[in-house]
Protein backbone atom coordinates (compact mmCIF):
# COMPACT_ATOMS: atom_id res chain seq x y z
CA UNK A 1 0.00 0.00 0.00
CA UNK A 2 1.48 3.35 -0.99
CA UNK A 3 2.05 6.16 1.47
CA UNK A 4 -0.44 8.49 -0.19
CA UNK A 5 -3.15 5.82 -0.16
CA UNK A 6 -2.55 5.11 3.50
CA UNK A 7 -2.63 8.83 4.28
CA UNK A 8 -5.98 9.08 2.47
CA UNK A 9 -7.37 6.17 4.49
CA UNK A 10 -6.12 7.78 7.70
CA UNK A 11 -7.80 11.08 6.83
CA UNK A 12 -11.00 9.24 5.89
CA UNK A 13 -11.43 7.44 9.21
CA UNK A 14 -12.80 10.41 11.20
CA UNK A 15 -15.13 11.20 8.30
CA UNK A 16 -16.34 7.60 8.28
CA UNK A 17 -16.99 7.72 12.02
CA UNK A 18 -18.88 11.00 11.68
CA UNK A 19 -20.90 9.45 8.85
CA UNK A 20 -21.83 6.44 10.96
CA UNK A 21 -23.90 8.65 13.24
CA UNK A 22 -25.62 10.60 10.46
CA UNK A 23 -26.37 7.62 8.22
CA UNK A 24 -27.51 5.69 11.28
CA UNK A 25 -30.20 8.32 11.75
CA UNK A 26 -31.07 8.11 8.05
CA UNK A 27 -31.43 4.32 8.19
CA UNK A 28 -33.67 4.56 11.23
CA UNK A 29 -35.89 7.17 9.64
CA UNK A 30 -36.13 5.40 6.27
CA UNK A 31 -37.32 2.16 7.86
CA UNK A 32 -39.65 4.09 10.14
CA UNK A 33 -41.14 5.67 7.00
CA UNK A 34 -41.82 2.27 5.45
CA UNK A 35 -38.76 1.48 3.32
CA UNK A 36 -37.10 -1.91 3.63
CA UNK A 37 -33.61 -2.22 5.10
CA UNK A 38 -32.30 -3.12 1.64
CA UNK A 39 -33.89 -0.03 0.09
CA UNK A 40 -32.43 2.28 2.74
CA UNK A 41 -28.98 0.80 2.17
CA UNK A 42 -29.31 1.09 -1.62
CA UNK A 43 -30.10 4.82 -1.34
CA UNK A 44 -26.97 5.35 0.77
CA UNK A 45 -24.80 3.25 -1.55
CA UNK A 46 -25.76 5.26 -4.62
CA UNK A 47 -26.36 8.81 -3.33
CA UNK A 48 -23.92 9.50 -0.47
CA UNK A 49 -25.47 12.85 0.41
CA UNK A 50 -27.09 13.44 3.78
CA UNK A 51 -29.42 16.37 3.11
CA UNK A 52 -30.47 15.02 -0.29
CA UNK A 53 -31.33 11.60 1.08
CA UNK A 54 -33.32 12.96 4.00
CA UNK A 55 -35.24 15.23 1.62
CA UNK A 56 -35.97 12.35 -0.77
CA UNK A 57 -37.86 10.29 1.84
CA UNK A 58 -41.02 12.42 2.21
CA UNK A 59 -41.18 12.87 -1.58
CA UNK A 60 -41.06 9.09 -2.13
CA UNK A 61 -43.80 8.58 0.43
CA UNK A 62 -45.95 11.32 -1.12
CA UNK A 63 -45.61 9.74 -4.59
CA UNK A 64 -44.07 12.97 -5.89
CA UNK A 65 -43.38 13.33 -9.60
CA UNK A 66 -39.91 12.52 -10.95
CA UNK A 67 -39.51 16.17 -11.98
CA UNK A 68 -40.22 17.32 -8.45
CA UNK A 69 -37.75 14.78 -7.08
CA UNK A 70 -35.08 15.86 -9.55
CA UNK A 71 -35.63 19.57 -8.83
CA UNK A 72 -35.44 19.01 -5.06
CA UNK A 73 -32.21 17.09 -5.38
CA UNK A 74 -30.81 19.72 -7.71
CA UNK A 75 -31.59 22.53 -5.28
CA UNK A 76 -30.32 20.80 -2.17
CA UNK A 77 -27.21 19.40 -3.81
CA UNK A 78 -26.23 22.26 -6.10
CA UNK A 79 -23.59 23.28 -3.56
CA UNK A 80 -21.60 20.24 -4.73
CA UNK A 81 -21.18 21.94 -8.11
CA UNK A 82 -19.39 24.80 -6.34
CA UNK A 83 -17.27 22.34 -4.42
CA UNK A 84 -16.34 20.33 -7.52
CA UNK A 85 -15.45 23.56 -9.30
CA UNK A 86 -13.28 24.61 -6.37
CA UNK A 87 -11.63 21.21 -5.91
CA UNK A 88 -10.92 20.81 -9.61
CA UNK A 89 -8.15 23.37 -9.23
CA UNK A 90 -6.39 21.30 -6.57
CA UNK A 91 -6.17 18.07 -8.57
CA UNK A 92 -2.79 17.07 -10.01
CA UNK A 93 -2.05 15.47 -13.38
CA UNK A 94 -2.80 11.95 -12.15
CA UNK A 95 -6.50 12.96 -12.12
CA UNK A 96 -7.47 12.32 -15.74
CA UNK A 97 -11.06 12.02 -16.93
CA UNK A 98 -11.68 8.41 -15.69
CA UNK A 99 -10.29 9.30 -12.25
CA UNK A 100 -12.42 12.43 -12.14
CA UNK A 101 -15.50 10.42 -13.08
CA UNK A 102 -14.78 7.98 -10.25
CA UNK A 103 -13.95 10.57 -7.61
CA UNK A 104 -17.00 12.75 -8.43
CA UNK A 105 -19.20 10.08 -6.90
CA UNK A 106 -17.72 10.73 -3.45
CA UNK A 107 -17.17 14.49 -3.50
CA UNK A 108 -19.16 14.99 -0.32
CA UNK A 109 -19.04 18.04 1.98
CA UNK A 110 -16.52 16.40 4.29
CA UNK A 111 -14.28 14.75 1.70
CA UNK A 112 -14.20 18.00 -0.22
CA UNK A 113 -13.31 19.92 2.92
CA UNK A 114 -10.49 17.57 3.92
CA UNK A 115 -9.08 17.38 0.38
CA UNK A 116 -9.22 21.19 0.09
CA UNK A 117 -7.34 21.58 3.36
CA UNK A 118 -4.33 19.59 2.06
CA UNK A 119 -1.28 21.66 1.19
CA UNK A 120 -0.51 21.78 -2.54
CA UNK A 121 -2.21 19.52 -5.09
CA UNK A 122 -3.85 16.16 -4.46
CA UNK A 123 -3.61 13.05 -6.63
CA UNK A 124 -5.65 9.94 -7.33
CA UNK A 125 -3.90 7.63 -4.85
CA UNK A 126 -4.61 9.92 -1.92
CA UNK A 127 -8.17 10.65 -3.04
CA UNK A 128 -9.05 6.97 -3.57
CA UNK A 129 -7.84 6.27 -0.04
CA UNK A 130 -9.80 9.26 1.25
CA UNK A 131 -13.09 8.19 -0.35
CA UNK A 132 -12.94 4.52 0.60
CA UNK A 133 -13.65 4.39 4.36
CA UNK A 134 -16.29 7.16 4.36
CA UNK A 135 -18.32 5.21 1.77
CA UNK A 136 -18.25 2.10 3.93
CA UNK A 137 -19.03 4.20 7.01
CA UNK A 138 -22.01 5.77 5.27
CA UNK A 139 -23.39 2.42 4.09
CA UNK A 140 -22.67 0.55 7.33
CA UNK A 141 -24.28 3.28 9.45
CA UNK A 142 -27.40 3.12 7.27
CA UNK A 143 -27.56 -0.65 7.61
CA UNK A 144 -27.15 -0.51 11.40
CA UNK A 145 -29.70 2.28 11.78
CA UNK A 146 -32.21 0.57 9.51
CA UNK A 147 -31.80 -2.87 11.09
CA UNK A 148 -31.23 -2.00 14.73
CA UNK A 149 -31.80 1.73 15.22
CA UNK A 150 -34.38 1.36 17.92
CA UNK A 151 -32.02 -0.76 20.02
CA UNK A 152 -29.86 2.26 20.78
CA UNK A 153 -30.85 4.34 23.84
CA UNK A 154 -32.51 7.63 22.89
CA UNK A 155 -29.90 9.80 24.58
CA UNK A 156 -27.12 8.24 22.51
CA UNK A 157 -29.06 8.77 19.27
CA UNK A 158 -29.65 12.40 20.17
CA UNK A 159 -26.02 13.05 21.08
CA UNK A 160 -24.85 11.62 17.72
CA UNK A 161 -26.78 14.33 15.89
CA UNK A 162 -24.11 16.92 16.58
CA UNK A 163 -21.15 14.81 15.33
CA UNK A 164 -21.15 16.08 11.77
CA UNK A 165 -21.18 19.72 12.91
CA UNK A 166 -18.27 19.05 15.25
CA UNK A 167 -16.33 17.94 12.19
CA UNK A 168 -17.31 21.05 10.25
CA UNK A 169 -16.12 23.26 13.12
CA UNK A 170 -12.83 21.37 13.29
CA UNK A 171 -12.34 22.12 9.59
CA UNK A 172 -13.24 25.83 9.52
CA UNK A 173 -11.94 27.11 12.86
CA UNK A 174 -8.16 26.54 12.68
CA UNK A 175 -7.74 28.43 9.35
CA UNK A 176 -10.22 31.08 10.56
CA UNK A 177 -7.99 31.65 13.53
CA UNK A 178 -4.83 32.01 11.45
CA UNK A 179 -6.06 33.93 8.39
CA UNK A 180 -8.05 37.16 8.52
CA UNK A 181 -9.45 36.48 5.05
CA UNK A 182 -10.86 33.06 5.97
CA UNK A 183 -12.24 34.42 9.23
CA UNK A 184 -14.00 37.18 7.31
CA UNK A 185 -15.53 34.69 4.83
CA UNK A 186 -16.63 32.26 7.55
CA UNK A 187 -18.24 34.95 9.72
CA UNK A 188 -19.95 36.53 6.71
CA UNK A 189 -21.38 33.17 5.66
CA UNK A 190 -22.64 32.49 9.18
CA UNK A 191 -24.22 35.95 9.47
CA UNK A 192 -25.98 35.49 6.11
CA UNK A 193 -27.13 31.99 7.06
CA UNK A 194 -28.66 33.36 10.29
CA UNK A 195 -30.36 36.13 8.29
CA UNK A 196 -31.84 33.61 5.84
CA UNK A 197 -33.18 31.56 8.73
CA UNK A 198 -34.65 34.21 10.98
CA UNK A 199 -35.49 37.35 8.99
CA UNK A 200 -39.11 37.28 7.77
CA UNK A 201 -39.22 37.20 3.98
CA UNK A 202 -35.69 35.90 3.63
CA UNK A 203 -36.63 32.77 5.55
CA UNK A 204 -38.98 31.68 2.77
CA UNK A 205 -35.91 30.72 0.67
CA UNK A 206 -35.49 26.93 0.73
CA UNK A 207 -32.55 25.64 2.74
CA UNK A 208 -30.79 24.24 -0.32
CA UNK A 209 -30.86 27.57 -2.13
CA UNK A 210 -30.02 29.55 1.00
CA UNK A 211 -26.74 27.63 1.45
CA UNK A 212 -25.78 28.38 -2.15
CA UNK A 213 -26.69 32.06 -1.80
CA UNK A 214 -24.81 32.42 1.50
CA UNK A 215 -21.74 30.66 0.11
CA UNK A 216 -21.64 32.64 -3.14
CA UNK A 217 -22.17 35.99 -1.38
CA UNK A 218 -19.65 35.32 1.40
CA UNK A 219 -16.96 33.94 -0.94
CA UNK A 220 -17.51 36.89 -3.33
CA UNK A 221 -17.21 39.37 -0.48
CA UNK A 222 -14.00 37.61 0.59
CA UNK A 223 -12.58 37.62 -2.93
CA UNK A 224 -13.34 41.35 -3.30
CA UNK A 225 -11.87 42.30 0.03
CA UNK A 226 -8.97 39.85 0.17
CA UNK A 227 -8.17 39.01 -3.46
CA UNK A 228 -4.67 37.88 -2.49
CA UNK A 229 -5.98 35.26 -0.08
CA UNK A 230 -5.14 32.42 -2.41
CA UNK A 231 -1.55 33.54 -2.97
CA UNK A 232 -1.06 34.00 0.75
CA UNK A 233 -2.16 30.43 1.33
CA UNK A 234 -0.14 28.71 -1.38
CA UNK B 1 -42.08 0.34 -0.27
CA UNK B 2 -43.02 -1.32 -3.55
CA UNK B 3 -39.86 -1.84 -5.66
CA UNK B 4 -41.61 -0.64 -8.80
CA UNK B 5 -42.23 2.70 -7.09
CA UNK B 6 -38.87 2.79 -5.34
CA UNK B 7 -36.42 2.08 -8.15
CA UNK B 8 -37.26 5.06 -10.41
CA UNK B 9 -36.85 7.39 -7.42
CA UNK B 10 -33.54 5.77 -6.58
CA UNK B 11 -32.32 6.25 -10.15
CA UNK B 12 -33.38 9.92 -10.27
CA UNK B 13 -31.83 10.90 -6.92
CA UNK B 14 -28.56 9.07 -7.63
CA UNK B 15 -28.24 10.39 -11.18
CA UNK B 16 -29.02 14.04 -10.37
CA UNK B 17 -26.63 14.03 -7.41
CA UNK B 18 -23.85 12.43 -9.45
CA UNK B 19 -24.22 14.82 -12.39
CA UNK B 20 -24.03 17.86 -10.09
CA UNK B 21 -20.73 16.58 -8.69
CA UNK B 22 -19.30 15.21 -11.91
CA UNK B 23 -19.91 17.89 -14.56
CA UNK B 24 -17.90 20.73 -12.94
CA UNK B 25 -14.98 18.34 -12.32
CA UNK B 26 -14.82 16.98 -15.85
CA UNK B 27 -16.11 19.77 -18.11
CA UNK B 28 -14.51 22.89 -16.63
CA UNK B 29 -10.82 22.08 -16.71
CA UNK B 30 -9.22 25.21 -18.07
CA UNK B 31 -6.78 27.09 -15.86
CA UNK B 32 -8.68 30.02 -14.35
CA UNK B 33 -6.99 33.37 -14.98
CA UNK B 34 -9.17 35.77 -12.99
CA UNK B 35 -7.73 36.41 -9.57
CA UNK B 36 -11.22 37.16 -8.26
CA UNK B 37 -12.56 33.77 -9.41
CA UNK B 38 -9.55 31.92 -8.02
CA UNK B 39 -9.91 33.63 -4.64
CA UNK B 40 -13.66 33.01 -4.73
CA UNK B 41 -13.13 29.27 -5.25
CA UNK B 42 -10.51 29.17 -2.49
CA UNK B 43 -13.00 30.68 -0.06
CA UNK B 44 -15.95 28.49 -1.07
CA UNK B 45 -15.22 25.61 1.37
CA UNK B 46 -15.29 27.88 4.41
CA UNK B 47 -18.35 29.74 3.17
CA UNK B 48 -20.31 26.54 2.50
CA UNK B 49 -19.38 24.86 5.79
CA UNK B 50 -20.00 28.04 7.81
CA UNK B 51 -23.47 28.43 6.32
CA UNK B 52 -24.24 24.72 6.81
CA UNK B 53 -23.15 24.74 10.45
CA UNK B 54 -25.02 27.78 11.74
CA UNK B 55 -27.76 27.89 12.81
CA UNK B 56 -28.45 24.20 12.01
CA UNK B 57 -26.10 22.88 14.69
CA UNK B 58 -28.28 24.53 17.34
CA UNK B 59 -31.19 22.29 16.31
CA UNK B 60 -29.14 19.12 15.83
CA UNK B 61 -29.95 17.64 19.23
CA UNK B 62 -33.56 18.71 19.59
CA UNK B 63 -32.76 20.88 22.63
CA UNK B 64 -31.07 24.26 22.34
CA UNK B 65 -29.39 23.93 25.75
CA UNK B 66 -27.65 20.63 25.03
CA UNK B 67 -26.69 21.85 21.54
CA UNK B 68 -25.05 24.98 22.99
CA UNK B 69 -22.98 22.76 25.33
CA UNK B 70 -21.88 20.64 22.37
CA UNK B 71 -21.00 23.70 20.28
CA UNK B 72 -19.02 25.29 23.12
CA UNK B 73 -16.90 22.16 23.56
CA UNK B 74 -16.45 21.73 19.80
CA UNK B 75 -15.42 25.37 19.32
CA UNK B 76 -12.95 25.27 22.22
CA UNK B 77 -11.24 22.13 20.88
CA UNK B 78 -11.39 23.07 17.19
CA UNK B 79 -9.90 26.48 18.00
CA UNK B 80 -6.90 24.66 19.46
CA UNK B 81 -6.56 22.69 16.24
CA UNK B 82 -7.64 19.27 17.55
CA UNK B 83 -8.43 16.53 15.02
CA UNK B 84 -11.84 16.09 13.38
CA UNK B 85 -12.50 12.91 15.30
CA UNK B 86 -11.57 14.40 18.69
CA UNK B 87 -13.81 17.41 18.15
CA UNK B 88 -16.76 15.33 16.88
CA UNK B 89 -16.58 12.77 19.69
CA UNK B 90 -16.11 15.43 22.39
CA UNK B 91 -19.13 17.35 21.10
CA UNK B 92 -21.26 14.19 21.26
CA UNK B 93 -20.06 13.46 24.82
CA UNK B 94 -20.81 17.05 25.89
CA UNK B 95 -24.35 16.72 24.52
CA UNK B 96 -24.82 13.37 26.27
CA UNK B 97 -23.57 14.81 29.58
CA UNK B 98 -25.77 17.89 29.21
CA UNK B 99 -28.79 15.66 28.65
CA UNK B 100 -27.92 13.78 31.82
CA UNK B 101 -27.51 17.01 33.77
CA UNK B 102 -30.91 18.26 32.53
CA UNK B 103 -32.55 15.05 33.70
CA UNK B 104 -31.15 15.53 37.19
CA UNK B 105 -32.32 19.13 37.46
Amino acid sequence: MSGAFRKGIRHGIPIALGYLSVSFTFGMKAVGDGLSVMQAVLISMTNVTSAGQFAALPLMLANASMVEMAMTQLTINLRYALMSLSLGRKLDDSMGTPQRLAFSFMNTDEIFAVASAQPGRVGKTYLYGLMLTPWFGWVLGTLLGAAAGTLLPAFVRTALGIAIYGMFLAIILPPSRKQTSVRFVTLTAIALSLAFRYIPGLNTVSSGFSIILCAVLAASAGALRYPAGEEAEA
Amino acid sequence: MNWGVFLPYLAVTALVTYLIRMLPLTVFRREIRSRFVRSFLTYIPYAVLGAMTFPDVLYSTGDLRTAVCGVAVAVALAWRGRSLLTVAVAACCAVALAQGALLLM
